[in-house]
């Protein structure tokens, strides 16, 4: 087993583990937003281990740097110390979607083998910072300004939502 | 070299978590998490083909997935804040109004 392997199954069952952990914590909201940040490292070394270092590098700095940070300053905010809410009332429906979660996850992986394409020898410098900026303000340039447009979207929607009030102009 | 069958393994299993949480729990700022986790699952995916296909376009998929994902956040977590204010709570339950 070569170390990249090995790397690779450390990371995975960190993953797992801690998104287990985040979706099983019934207890703090804030234990399940660092919870979430373990899973969004550890998938960003699993990005360096497939090769997309500038993917990993935007991972611990989006993901883990700022949309968990905006969870843990919204969770301070509102004061949710502990989230006990009563049991759930529809707890068959829930285990139906649980066990076809299951079976969907069984189905899949049953699949896989045989199915996917053959791994490519990779040209020089892919996934690093120069390669992916070509690709990007080439070939993809026109979706980048939409992005754009729609942060600068998403920036003017949530001053505009979390105003302390919406009535008075 | 990591074998693609086991990242898209990795990348299911994560995706059912994250359905499993957004569907299963009640906290709403869970169930933002949860959608988070699924939208990371799907960029494992993505990345996965795009070093199996030795094809950088994967990797800008990616780079899209993340900026429409801090969008919805921001957007999500200023729908919670404005919801609190009106309901003070955060149960998904108090908000069943379009429920039939």
């Amino acid at each position: 087993m070569t170390a990249s392997l090995l790397f690779f199954y450390l990371f995975a069952v960190l993953a797992l583990v801690s998104a287990l952990g985040m979706v099983l914590n019934t207890r703090n909201t804030v234990a399940a937003a660092m919870c979430l940040v373990v899973t969004m490292l550890a998938l960003a070394g699993i990005y360096l281990l497939l090769d997309a270092y500038l993917i990993a590098a935007l991972q611990v700095l989006v993901y883990a740097g700022a949309i968990v940070v905006l969870f843990v300053f919204v969770v301070m905010l509102l004061n949710l110390r502990s989230d006990a809410f009563p049991p759930s009332r529809q707890l068959a429906s829930k285990g139906i979607v649980v066990l076809l979660g299951g079976f969907v996850l069984w189905r899949l992986v049953l699949l896989l083998p045989g199915m996917l394409p053959a791994q490519q020898p990779l040209p020089a410098g892919f996934g690093g910072y120069q390669a992916v900026a070509l690709e990007l303000f080439t070939r993809w340039v026109l979706p980048f300004e939409v992005a754009s447009f729609l942060l600068l979207a998403a920036i003017v929607g949530a001053v505009v939502l979390a105003k302390r009030r919406l009535d008075s102009r | 070299m990591i074998p693609l069958e086991q990242v898209i393994a990795l990348s299911a299993a994560l995706f059912v978590i994250g359905l499993v949480g957004a569907v299963v729990r009640r906290n709403l700022i869970v169930i933002l998490m949860s959608i988070e986790l699924m939208l990371n699952a799907v960029n494992l995916a993505l990345v996965g083909f795009s070093r199996a296909h030795a094809q950088q376009s994967g990797q800008i998929f990616v780079f899209m997935v993340i900026a429409v994902a801090a969008a919805e956040v921001a957007v999500g977590l200023g729908i919670l804040i404005s919801l609190f204010r009106n309901r003070d709570s955060m149960n998904v339950e108090d908000v069943s109004l379009l429920k039939w």
